[in-house]
């Protein structure tokens, strides 16, 4: 009896022991706030959307005082993050890596189709473009497209299928081989082609592929968007990288939009929209051009020239638009799986 | 000679174990202790204080609760029907409940994803209705039920198949009806299994990484577990925070492990 | 308490069903497991069909995909390998000659199963790293441990360790000294003892926990994409290749390939425990295990 009594005891230890672990913590899940938006992002919009996010409130409280707002980033490959808002996540604005990514969200009826028009410059707060980040001292000598596909050089540059970057890395590239003279989309395929072959990992992010260049030492060369390359070169190792910018580039124009149905479900419209304003003023610009994203405002343009290196650029309008790149290149079947089929 | 080698060789084979643990085992474990501690303890316990590891924390210990909770009922359910009754298909229910050990974490995650993600058989009707699973905590739930689903049952099993069912029936004639044989004869006597594998079960569902990675959305300060966190910090360079919060996943599996080695210690005394 | 119970048994033989509460209990399992194991297995039995055969016959001509499996069964393989000895070692270690802190070390084997997936990940990816504290010596000696199918073995071997060990132990615990004994009074030397007697009998405990390790690690996710560098054709194992197609949208090639994995996982785990019974039959009766 003696025994029993004492297992009982170990009996109750356990039930006690669970109920304290549920009762603990499900009971202490409040927020301040009044407004919780979720701001779904692409990969190298870390460090900038947190200062976005500390900095709005104060803007947004100007004019109604009283309210709190919290702001919450998410993020991750650009595709793979449009996918997860169409899944469900209950994103109020969506800031991604391009346009297509936003376009699959208004078909899917989650905003209206004209959603671009919505806000200046195509809805596009800043711009960026696409360089190369290589070791300090360039010891491999790159610094035009061609010498990607030299013998013995590595390419770190991200899936075009899940990442945003990618896909502007990639058109990059191919715009570059279909500007060269007498170039055609079959010089450009076989172009990619050789450059694929030159790539030994392939993550599903930007910011992946900077960790592996950057972190893990992989390759020779980063493709990678200007923010990301200054990023890594001024802030992460001033004395490991050199940022290679090449004659020709492409112009890369990640757009903002406020996710209509979601928002009208939170009753988050009015500050949504603010939040993107925001974005759009000469304070959200200079936070922009701090994280080397180029502003859209000439007045914040000049002022930030200097940061900035010149280079011509061709933009994706020029290629043919989204709607038929994504179909041609990297849809099921398309130009990339078929430079990846062996 | 055979004297001599006798004695020499326990002496190798320890050494050479002891170094493959510590090569293997204790290495990885001092590294994280190491890079949370970089910059001192202080700056690892600010980082936890973070909102979005505060969070994490909240979520990962809730889900663990409540999947805890549920996998232990059923794993009790599922150990006492098969050890204590004689049915046909019973074999098979075995089989099936031990199943999820060999399915892949990815596949726990996406399996969900097939019946509630928007793509999905009834995603797109429950979210018309307002009921969010995939991408949302709910999800998170169903996928770390899965991937913690045999544990209990299986800790149990085995010691309540050597209890026999001689106690039970002697406690229904004396008058005992079903839940206070179970409640007073049974599990008490095998409450160290128990015990052990609500332990376990506790230290799968919340370390579990690749199932909830899947179903999750990532969105930090609501759907991203301690794990997942693990690896936004991570990505976002942020190696000392991203160390601090392993660290304390460690730490939580050591005290697991160690509290499981105690009370298999105890039983073996009880039971030699 | 215990004659009466032997009295009431005698009074009522066994029937089918002595104790209550059998359909309640019966069906809160069967409500339990269908729930949370039959219904999520059956969609993915039956998804990738539901548009006809097409996405099935593409994850099967998919050479990116044979790729990953291969990626995925070879690393999962040489882990295993690697794990048997090293297992059998530390088995053999902590219950023949108990040295000190063998209790500690005992313990220490549990940490890889209990310690979080993605936490061993980024540890073993710092580790193994170019600047780690074991990549930074193995890279002067021109050795690329992590971000190569090297580290996929690394991270697998770690996964895998404390299910051989603990297959291993009871075995050897219960194994009756008098036989070794009578074996060495025979002549027998020590390396032989091991051969001839105890090899055998610890075959099936062996082999059921490899069996374990394997398919755990063909399906290692956490772990393993910190560290394996996860290159199309090269280290890209199954688990990573299915989220991959995942957020690329593509559902039906997603739900193939984690159909055709699980299905080879269990196909593997049904071989091996065949081989342990074919094993365990032909060499010595298993009754201790």
């Amino acid at each position: 009896m003696k025994i029993l009594s004492s297992r009982r005891y170990t009996l109750k230890g356990t039930l006690a022991l669970a109920a304290a672990l549920i009762a603990g913590p499900c009971l202490s899940a409040a927020h301040a706030a009044d407004y919780h938006l979720l701001n779904v992002s692409y990969d190298p919009t870390r460090e900038l959307y947190s200062d976005i996010n500390h900095a709005f409130p104060a803007f947004w409280s100007r004019t109604h005082s009283g309210d709190s707002v919290v702001v919450t980033s998410s993020h991750g490959g650009s595709g793979a993050q449009a996918r997860s808002v169409l899944e469900g996540a209950p994103a109020d604005v969506v800031t991604l890596g391009l346009a297509y990514d936003i376009d699959i969200l208004a078909q899917n009826g989650l905003l209206a189709t004209d959603w671009q028009k919505r806000l200046p410059h195509n809805s596009t707060p800043y711009t960026s473009t696409i360089v190369f980040l290589v070791r300090k001292g360039n010891p491999k000598n790159i610094h035009d497209w061609p010498d990607l596909i030299r013998d013995g050089i590595q390419v770190v540059t991200p899936n075009p299928k899940t990442s945003g970057g990618a896909r502007w890395n990639y058109l990059a590239a191919w715009g570059w081989a279909l500007h060269q003279p007498g170039g055609t989309e079959q010089s450009a395929t076989a172009y990619l082609k050789a450059l694929f072959a030159h790539v030994p990992v392939l993550d599903t992010g930007a910011r992946g592929a900077t960790n592996s260049f950057v972190q893990r030492g992989l390759g020779d060369v980063l493709i990678a968007w200007e923010d990301e390359a200054l990023l890594a070169s001024r802030d992460l190792g001033p004395d490991k990288f050199d940022i290679v910018v090449p004659p020709l580039t492409i112009l890369a124009e990640p757009p903002v939009a406020t996710v209509d149905r979601n928002v009208q479900e939170h009753g988050t419209e009015a500050v949504s929209r603010a939040y993107l304003d925001f974005l759009f003023s000469p304070e959200g610009q200079r936070i922009g051009a701090r994280h080397y994203f180029r502003p859209v405002d000439p007045a914040i343009q000049a002022e930030t020239a200097a940061v900035f290196p010149h280079t011509t650029t061709f933009d994706v309008a020029s290629l043919g638009g989204w709607t038929r790149l994504q179909k041609a290149h990297f849809s099921d079947g398309g130009v990339f799986d078929q430079i990846y089929s062996h | 000679m055979t004297s001599q080698s006798s004695r020499i060789i326990p002496i190798v084979l320890t050494l050479l174990s002891y170094t493959i643990i510590g090569l293997l085992i204790v290495l990885p474990v001092a590294l994280i202790l190491h890079e949370a501690l970089r910059q001192g303890l202080h700056t690892a316990f600010e980082t936890l204080k973070d909102p979005e590891a505060r969070s994490a924390i909240r979520l990962t210990a809730c889900v663990t609760a409540i999947v805890t909770v549920i996998n232990t009922a059923g794993g009790i359910a599922a150990a006492w029907t098969l050890t204590k009754y004689d049915f046909r298909g019973a074999r098979l229910l075995v089989s099936l409940i031990e199943l999820p050990i060999s399915v892949s974490p990815v596949i726990a995650g996406l399996v969900w994803l097939l019946l509630f993600g928007r793509q999905g058989w009834w995603g797109n009707w429950l979210g018309h209705h307002g009921l969010h699973i995939a991408f949302a905590v709910p999800g998170i739930v169903l996928a770390t039920l899965f991937v913690t689903f045999p544990y209990v049952a299986r800790t149990l099993m085995p010691y309540m198949e050597q209890q026999g069912r001689a106690a039970e029936e002697a406690a229904f004639l004396f008058g005992a009806g079903f839940w206070k044989t179970l409640i007073h004869v049974t599990l008490p006597d095998a409450g160290w299994a128990l015990l052990s594998g609500v332990l376990l079960t506790t230290a799968r569902a919340m370390g579990e990484f690749g199932a909830v990675a899947v179903i999750s959305g990532h969105i930090p300060g609501v759907t991203e577990t301690m794990p997942l966190h693990i690896e936004t910090l991570y990505n976002g360079y942020q190696s000392v925070a991203a160390f601090a919060m392993a660290a304390l996943l460690v730490l939580v599996a050591m005290t697991t492990v160690l509290i499981r080695m105690f009370l298999e210690r105890s039983f073996r005394k009880q039971h030699p | 308490m215990k004659p009466l119970t032997v009295t009431g048994l005698r009074y009522f033989p066994r029937r089918r069903q002595t104790l209550p509460g059998f359909s309640l209990s019966l069906g809160l399992t069967l409500l339990w497991t269908g729930l949370l194991v039959v219904l999520p297995l059956t969609a993915l039995l039956l998804r990738p069909w539901q548009h006809g055969i097409g996405p099935m016959l593409h994850a099967l001509h998919d050479a990116r995909m044979y790729a990953a499996l291969r990626v995925s069964f070879i690393c999962a393989f040489l882990a295993v390998l690697i794990d048997l000895p090293i297992g059998l070692l530390l088995a053999w270690t902590l219950v023949r000659y108990r040295p000190p802190g063998h209790r500690a070390v005992d313990a220490l084997i549990d940490l890889p199963f209990a310690i979080p997936t993605a936490v061993t990940g980024i540890a073993l990816a710092t580790l193994y790293g170019p600047g780690g504290w074991i990549g930074a010596p193995a890279g002067k000696l021109g050795l690329k441990l992590a971000f190569s199918p090297a580290g996929i073995v690394i991270a697998l071997t770690f996964i895998g360790l404390p299910f051989i060990v603990r297959s291993v132990e009871p075995v050897l615990r219960s194994f009756p000294k008098d036989v070794e004994e009578a074996a060495f009074l025979l002549g027998a030397s020590g390396w032989q003892r091991f051969c001839r007697i105890l090899l055998p009998a610890l075959a099936p405990p062996l082999l059921s926990g490899a069996g374990l390790a394997f398919a755990r690690g063909i399906g290692e996710y956490g772990s393993v994409i910190f560290i394996a560098g996860n290159q199309p054709f090269h280290s890209e194992v199954t688990p990573l290749l299915i989220v991959m197609r995942l957020q690329e949208f593509n559902y039906d090639g997603a739900t193939s390939i984690a159909l055709i994995l699980l299905v080879t996982a269990l196909l593997c785990l049904v071989a091996v425990s065949h081989l342990r019974r074919s094993v365990s039959s032909g060499l010595v009766r298993e009754d201790s295990a």
